[in-house]
């Protein structure tokens, strides 16, 4: 009944019924938002996953002690000292001792500095090779990326601890021949995500305008695209030093790696494996912090690669 | 034909890394310095010379390389120098089965939970048991087998003795191994999982089945599942490496006595043939694995089938 009757009456209309609002001009066009370049927005995006800090502060951490804590403890990594073996932690020996007498503490944080000087040179040769021989197949294309990827395909074939391990045999055990043996095939997953890059990029403006302006290939394509790929690069580059740390620690933990008396978390794992019953410390200390760091880098990486992913910056 | 190029053209790459592998093995064994013959007690020179015919050792290298090459095409991976009178073929057929036993159920077990892990973390997403899930996959993956396997054993069998400590005798002995080999597979998987289920759940095609009023468990694993499977699919090959060079480390730490331990005994002792043999044999292994997932994704994925002649790797 009330939609009839609505129906029925012709609503009358006449200009006075309406008023209109004056348009304030001043304002309108203001953005409300504090407008970000891309990088600051990847910044804000990273600072506010808590996961991904979390796993910052670790990173840091782990790398001052790894630098700080050998030079300030009284202690030294290798002396032994047999009348205080196998001492639970205490305030002379935070983390105890291992069965010769030698402060856990200090070869927990020397470990550190193995497995990350391990992880970051083995990162950046990869970065190295991987960045200029990716750039080159994807800028050039063709042939050249023919034959670049097959090569690289026959390499990565190869299973890496294979190499890794029969390098090993032919070079004295160090954390160098672990690192080169590493950089062998490890550059490849780098080369191909520049080269993906690179293809998209090659055939942007800038780039054609580089080109109308006279600059040569190399400067096109180490000046201009590679910077601007730096986002996966640098998500790769943070997600390969976990993987370097466990494979440092995987060689040492069987004996091929990193050879007593230097401590490795990889050696000291082993160490410490027979005495797990009666001394679990000499186990949790190296566990628990090649764990951390582990857990450090993923989670940053992680954090780094949503951070830098442009269907996320979309939402 | 694209199928059929797409496959022959992974073949002769197969075959063609297979070749560098076994070529630089051979090098890198001939190049260390010494002959691996050599003992800390002194033989006598013709003990020396016999011992080094018998391994084909006083021939020119290049000609040691045709032989190598030959038994190699007749799966015949010569005498191991350390332990007398076993050939490398023994060796590896008696150990194998162990590592092969326990990859595989470390295989299905990766699978399995992974998927598990993934869907309910996708079902739930940005909800507790998501978060829940996805703590327990960077767990997984932050905790190295290293790590994860003295501490289960510690755990379990040393503390609340459900388990054996070592060996590989009963179907509960698999429990422990099974756990420490595949926790970072299940952590990887459950992520892969559930990312692109997150995706797929907001497909258009999965508001159309709702729409019709398909009930839930169908339209996850009818509609859903089979979608999110194909990264899966292409990782398999890569799962199963993990599963068989990770081995090495597990069966050290429970003693069981696969192939792994041989192989890492073999690199301590310098016993070049069977570091060779165990080498060429993993990366057979290896490859026709990955070789197998790069099919298999191609057969699952429609869209391979039309890219395949294109796609470059």
């Amino acid at each position: 009944m009330q939609n009839n009757s609505n129906i029925g009456a012709v609503q009358q209309t006449s200009p006075d019924l309406f008023t209109p609002i004056e348009r304030v001009m001043a304002g309108s066009e203001r953005i409300e938002r504090k407008s970000m370049t891309a990088w600051q927005y990847v910044r804000y995006r990273l600072v506010s996953n808590k996961l991904a800090m979390t796993g910052l502060v670790l990173m840091v951490l782990t790398v001052l002690m790894a630098v700080f804590a050998p030079i300030l403890s009284p202690y030294d990594h290798f002396t032994t000292n047999l009348e205080n073996a196998n001492r639970p932690p205490s305030w002379s020996h935070w983390f105890g001792t291992d069965d010769l007498g030698r402060d856990m503490f200090v070869r927990t944080w020397k470990g550190a500095q193995i497995s990350l000087f391990v992880g970051v040179m083995a990162a950046l040769i990869d970065l190295v090779i991987g960045v200029v021989y990716g750039g080159i197949m994807g800028y050039f294309g063709g042939k050249v990326d023919e034959v670049m990827n097959r090569i690289a395909e026959i390499l990565y074939a190869i299973p890496y601890l294979l190499v890794v391990i029969l390098l090993l045999v032919v070079m004295e055990p160090s954390p160098t021949t672990i690192i080169i043996a590493m950089s062998i095939t490890g550059w490849i997953n780098m080369a191909w995500i520049v080269r993906g890059q690179i293809m998209q990029l090659k055939n942007q403006e800038y780039a054609l305008a580089s080109r109308a302006l006279g600059a040569g290939n190399m400067r096109i394509l180490f000046r201009h695209l590679i910077p601007n790929a730096i986002g996966p690069i640098f998500v790769t580059l943070t997600l390969t030093v976990p993987n370097a740390i466990f494979t440092e620690a995987f060689l040492s933990f069987l004996g091929l790696g990193v050879q007593s008396p230097v401590a490795s978390w990889g050696t000291m794992l082993n160490d410490g494996i027979n005495a797990i019953q009666n001394y679990p410390w000499r186990e949790f200390f190296p566990a628990l912090f090649l764990s951390l760091t582990m857990f450090a880098f993923n989670v940053f990486g992680d954090g780094l690669r949503d951070a830098f992913d442009p269907i996320m910056r979309k939402s | 034909m694209p199928m059929v190029r797409y496959i022959s053209r992974k073949f002769i790459f197969m075959i063609l890394s297979l070749f560098v592998l076994v070529t630089a093995t051979f090098v890198l064994m001939n190049a260390v310095p010494g002959s691996p013959l050599q003992r800390e007690k002194a033989t006598s020179p013709q003990i020396q010379k016999n011992l080094e015919a018998f391994y084909g050792l006083d021939k020119p290298l290049i000609q040691q390389y045709g032989i190598y090459l030959k038994n190699l095409l007749q799966f015949d991976l010569g005498i191991s120098m350390k332990k007398r009178f076993y050939s490398v073929n023994k060796i590896i057929n008696d150990s194998f089965k162990y590592s092969f036993r326990l990859g595989i159920v470390s295989a299905i077990t990766s699978v399995v939970a992974g998927c598990v892990l993934g869907i309910i973390a996708a079902l739930h997403h940005r909800r507790f048991l998501d978060n829940l899930a996805m703590v327990l996959a960077v767990m997984g993956l932050a905790i190295p087998s290293m790590v994860m396997a003295p501490v289960l054993q510690y755990l379990f069998a040393v503390k609340v003795r459900w388990f054996e400590v070592a060996g590989l005798d009963g179907p509960l002995d698999y429990v422990l191994p099974t756990i420490a080999l595949s926790s970072v597979s299940i952590a990887f998987i459950a992520r892969l999982i559930r990312s692109t289920m997150i995706e797929v759940l907001h497909a258009d095609f999965i508001r159309t089945a709702k729409a019709k009023g398909l009930p839930g468990h169908l339209i996850v694993w009818r509609h859903c599942l089979r979608n999110s499977m194909l990264p899966v699919v292409t990782y398999l090959g890569y799962l199963l490496a993990n599963v068989i060079t990770g081995s090495v480390i597990i069966e050290a730490i429970f003693a069981i006595p696969g192939m792994g331990k041989f192989f890492v005994q073999s690199v301590i002792d310098r016993d070049y043939p069977l570091i060779m043999g165990i080498t060429v044999f993993y990366a057979v292994l290896l490859m026709v694995c990955r070789f197998l997932a790069d099919i298999a994704y191609a057969l699952v994925d429609p869209r391979m089938r039309n890219f395949a002649t294109k796609a470059g790797n």
